[in-house]
């Protein structure tokens, strides 16, 4: 690769990408959240018919007609698939793909009519060429700026008010409809607010840079938000920066990635459709790696979670056995801990080696032993085991051959606060329901 | 630029009648298989999309027909790799095939192993596989061997071009995959309303749901062909949802939605053939939305029609008991002929509704006037107006003495009850409350605007 050739071209499309990204992105936060993400790959096929009708009635190309055409079937998609919803009492979603395939059904009759005179094709509606709109340049304040990126940017600029005007309306109709009713936000006004904002987006973006990106941004980045977190502040932030992010790497990947393919003949590829590609690897990487909900990150600590749990048992069974005989100091080798603990060579390694490094137990020539701090530990854990078999028989009536198992559970969960309050609730007997002397507590 | 396809073509031409018959009655070779081949796709379409409308999976197919896209593409920029034609229809159905399936883990996995829920799920592979799709057209653009103009038929379809030996395909995969489901149809039934149930009978659950996937996926790929991505969805989902209004068995809706997709199919491909220059997959899916239209309205099982008629017909007979029980309880406290004004204060009715209801009453025959202002119950009315009484007041003796409801409070739970009391509870009810049979009861409570 001879290096890149970046000019202000490329810039210009990133700037366009990111606009008309943001602005599908931010509205697209609310869908992602009312369950309608499919709103967006509806209205943006649904709208084909409406472009035909405004061409038949203006018979010109020209935008504002296009864009009204567009967005008035783009709100009747929405009226239309609630009507089938309540009146028919078909499914929300399939309601949803009746009325979308049907209207891009009767766009392509339409189309095919106009055809004789038009060069609207509708490949160019669903690709867009985001490419070309460089080329398309108006005057703003005396600067060359591309038409779509004004017509984008101010699309993100109405999305993002009407956003932080109706911040509170929105939050409340979108998580609780009732309650907004009761509290006196109109739900379905709100509702159709955003039907016809979300139209309106749709078709001023994909004008410019293709129905692919729309669906695409409408839904990733608030479902990148969705995964990141629970707040639906930091969620919206969380999108715009999504819509950077895919602009500014789809792009790069459009030019840059083509000429690494062996076979030396390609240059470059579809710029949209590697933004939604780079949107889809962004949501891969929230998916495996999200600090909260991600795959990666629940798997850690689950992974943690029983490797502790594992620990306890261990210092638990040490104790135990020291109990039995008699007090004296007494070593387990690991493999007698693996059988009895039902655990794996790997885990039973990494817990070991951990309990060692923190000298809880130590490791002699016999096995494993306890240290005086790991006697400690595990004291207060057999000490917390039998005050709960203690509750359970007086206060629950657990069977006497059921207790070991419950309080096992229970054990790892009890810290030093609720392990007090437990002794005094039972009145700090000396033995549990067993016989087994219950060892005092840490001074 | 991605300007593949300009339908500048010409506008519409209407066929001469010698045209009309020939393909009408599918003199053609070629013409008999696509309309055949599109026909039993409609009807394996029709059959599969029920099942996936049960399972609220209808847009399921949705993103599988995306996905498919990039498998076109991939499959083409393969077999030109390997030195091969681009254009092999085996193998860009294979890639596209796979690239569906491949579409469905991605779905499952992201709605079993994140917070996303299944709309999400869906837009998202949807939108991502097909943008993918969008960026191999675009490489495939770059090469030598010649531009992506034939892939761009899976987007829109082109029934009405198609070779014989395409449409073949399509007829042999539709037929198979009609088959297969008329096969396993009481598996997929058992899956699709109670899977715990299936697997505690030791049904492979998770196979069926794979076999039903596969078939979704068939019926998608196959489709491409005849009528595009997008329109193929509306081939598993308008059908079914139109058979759902007619009937409430599985297997007649499965019958009735293979039934509609077979019709839509034939029209579109006759209309298509008829005029050059309709294209296939609109009309076969404007077809199926006239016939949903039409079920929607009409169909006799969850009809629009229907529902309102009922709903009418209920509002109907309670406005008639409701009339009929405060004759009676005005002729118990001493009115007869009973004085309209008199009537007008027992309900919150306008006189309208009253005078109304009075004329239907003196239609069945259960009122006459006796003068301008005041009417009576005639003997039949009488009888009738007992019975509604009778139940009315059984409920409410009922729900005083066993309920512990204070007397005061009743008249208006009766009021709601009285209408749907059958004959059997009512029997039941006398018999608890030992109360003589056929004859109303006096008014456990006192009665409404009766003292004056």
């Amino acid at each position: 690769m001879n290096g890149l050739n970046w000019t202000d071209t490329d810039t210009w499309i990133v700037v366009v990408g990111f606009l008309a990204a943001a602005a599908c992105g931010l509205p697209g936060c609310y869908l992602v959240l009312r369950r309608m993400s499919l709103m967006g790959d509806a209205i943006s096929h649904a709208v084909l018919p409406g472009l035909a009708i405004a061409f038949l009635v203006t018979g010109s190309r020209a935008s504002w007609p296009m864009f009204l055409g567009a967005a008035v079937v783009g709100v009747l998609t929405a009226v239309f698939t609630q009507w089938i919803e309540k009146i028919g009492r078909v499914e929300a979603t399939a309601s949803l793909g009746i009325v979308f395939t049907s209207l891009f059904a009767l766009g392509l009759i339409l189309l095919r009519m106009t055809a004789d005179a038009v060069d609207l094709d509708p490949d160019c509606v669903l690709y867009g060429a985001i490419e070309l709109t460089p080329l398309d340049t108006i005057a703003l304040w005396g600067w060359d700026v591309p038409r779509a990126a004004v017509v984008n940017g101010s699309m993100l600029l109405v999305n993002a008010a009407f956003i932080v005007v109706f911040y509170k309306e929105l939050k409340i109709s979108s998580f609780d409809p009732q309650l907004a009713t009761t509290v006196g936000v109109s739900a379905s006004f709100m509702h159709y607010a955003l039907m016809g904002l979300i139209a309106a987006t749709v078709v001023a973006a994909f004008e410019s840079v293709g129905s692919i990106l729309v669906i695409a941004m409408i839904v990733v980045p608030g479902a990148v938000g969705h995964l990141l977190t629970d707040r639906l502040s930091i969620m919206l932030l969380i999108s715009v920066v999504v819509a950077a992010l895919s602009a500014a790497l789809g792009h790069l990947g459009a030019i840059a990635l083509p000429p690494l393919i062996p076979g030396g003949e390609f240059i470059d590829t579809s710029t949209a459709g590697m933004m939604a590609v780079a949107a889809g690897a962004l949501l891969v990487l929230a998916v495996a790696a999200g600090p909260r909900y991600g795959v990666v990150s629940r798997w850690i600590g689950r992974l943690r979670l029983s490797l502790r749990v594992a620990e306890q048992d261990i210092l638990a069974m040490l104790w135990r056995t020291e109990e039995w005989s008699g007090g004296a100091q007494t070593s387990l080798n690991r493999k007698h801990i693996m059988e009895a603990l039902a655990l794996g060579p790997w885990s039973s390694w990494a817990v070991l080696t951990g309990l060692a490094r923190r000298a809880l137990v130590r490791q002699d020539a016999a096995g494993f032993s306890l240290t005086r701090a790991g006697r400690d530990q595990a004291r207060d854990l057999v000490r917390t085991h039998r005050l709960w078999e203690t509750y359970l028989a007086r206060y629950l009536h657990v069977p006497i051959d059921q207790l070991h198992l419950s309080a096992e559970r229970l054990e790892h969960a009890t810290d030093e606060r609720l392990q007090k309050a437990l002794s005094e609730k039972i009145g700090s007997p000396r033995l549990d329901p067993q016989g087994k002397q219950i060892p005092p507590a840490r001074d | 630029m991605m300007t593949i396809l300009a339908i500048a073509d010409h506008g519409l031409q209407w066929p001469d009648a010698e045209q009309f018959l020939r393909v009408l009655l599918m003199r053609d070779y070629n013409t008999r298989v696509v309309v055949l081949g599109v026909s039993v796709l409609g009807l394996a379409a029709g059959v599969v999309g029920t099942f996936m409308l049960l399972r609220r999976q209808a847009l399921l197919s949705d993103a599988v027909s995306h996905a498919t896209l990039p498998g076109i593409g991939l499959a083409f920029m393969l077999m030109a790799a390997w030195g091969g034609d681009g254009r092999t229809l085996g193998g860009l159905l294979l890639g596209a095939a796979l690239f569906g399936v491949l579409a469905i883990f991605c779905v499952i996995g992201l709605t079993r192993y994140t917070r996303l829920k299944d709309d999400t799920a869906l837009a998202i592979v949807l939108s991502v596989l097909f943008g993918l799709g969008i960026a191999f057209l675009g490489l495939i653009q770059n090469m030598q061997e010649g531009n992506a103009a034939g892939l761009s038929q899976f987007i829109y379809g082109k029934a009405a071009s198609m070779l014989a030996v395409e449409a073949n395909t399509i007829f042999v995969s539709a037929c198979v995959i009609a088959l297969v489901c008329t096969l396993l149809f009481k598996e997929f039934t058992l899956v699709c309303f109670d899977q715990g149930f299936a697997a505690t009978q030791g049904w492979p659950v998770g196979w069926l749901d794979l076999v039903l996937m596969v078939m979704v996926v068939g019926v998608t790929v196959v489709g491409l062909q005849a009528v595009g991505l997008i329109l193929v969805v509306a081939m598993l989902i308008i059908p079914p949802a139109a058979a759902r209004f007619w009937t409430d068995h599985l297997s007649r809706m499965a019958l009735i939605a293979g039934g509609l997709g077979a019709v839509s199919g034939y029209l579109g491909a006759t209309l298509s053939g008829l005029m050059t220059n309709l294209p296939t997959g609109p009309v076969i899916v404007l077809t199926a939305t006239f016939m949903f239209g039409v079920s929607l309205l009409l169909g006799w099982r969850r009809g629009v029609i229907r529902r309102v008629a009922a709903h009418v017909r209920l509002v109907r007979r309670v406005g008639m008991q409701h009339l009929l029980r405060a004759m009676y309880e005005l002729r118990e406290s001493g009115d007869d002929p009973i004085r309209i004004g008199r009537l007008m204060m027992k309900r919150s009715w306008s006189i309208r509704r009253l005078k109304r209801l009075l004329k239907r009453a003196q239609r069945c025959g259960h009122v006459q006037a006796v003068s301008d202002q005041s009417v009576r119950l005639t003997e039949q009315g009488l009888a009738a107006a007992a019975t509604v009484v009778r139940n009315h007041r059984l409920w409410e003796i009922y729900l005083i003495t066993h309920a512990d409801i204070a007397p005061s409070h009743v008249d208006r739970d009766a009021d709601a009850i009285e209408h749907v009391l059958g004959a059997e509870l009512v029997e039941r009810l006398e018999r608890t409350l030992a109360v003589e049979p056929s004859r109303a009861p006096p008014s456990p409570h006192p009665l409404a605007g009766a003292a004056s």
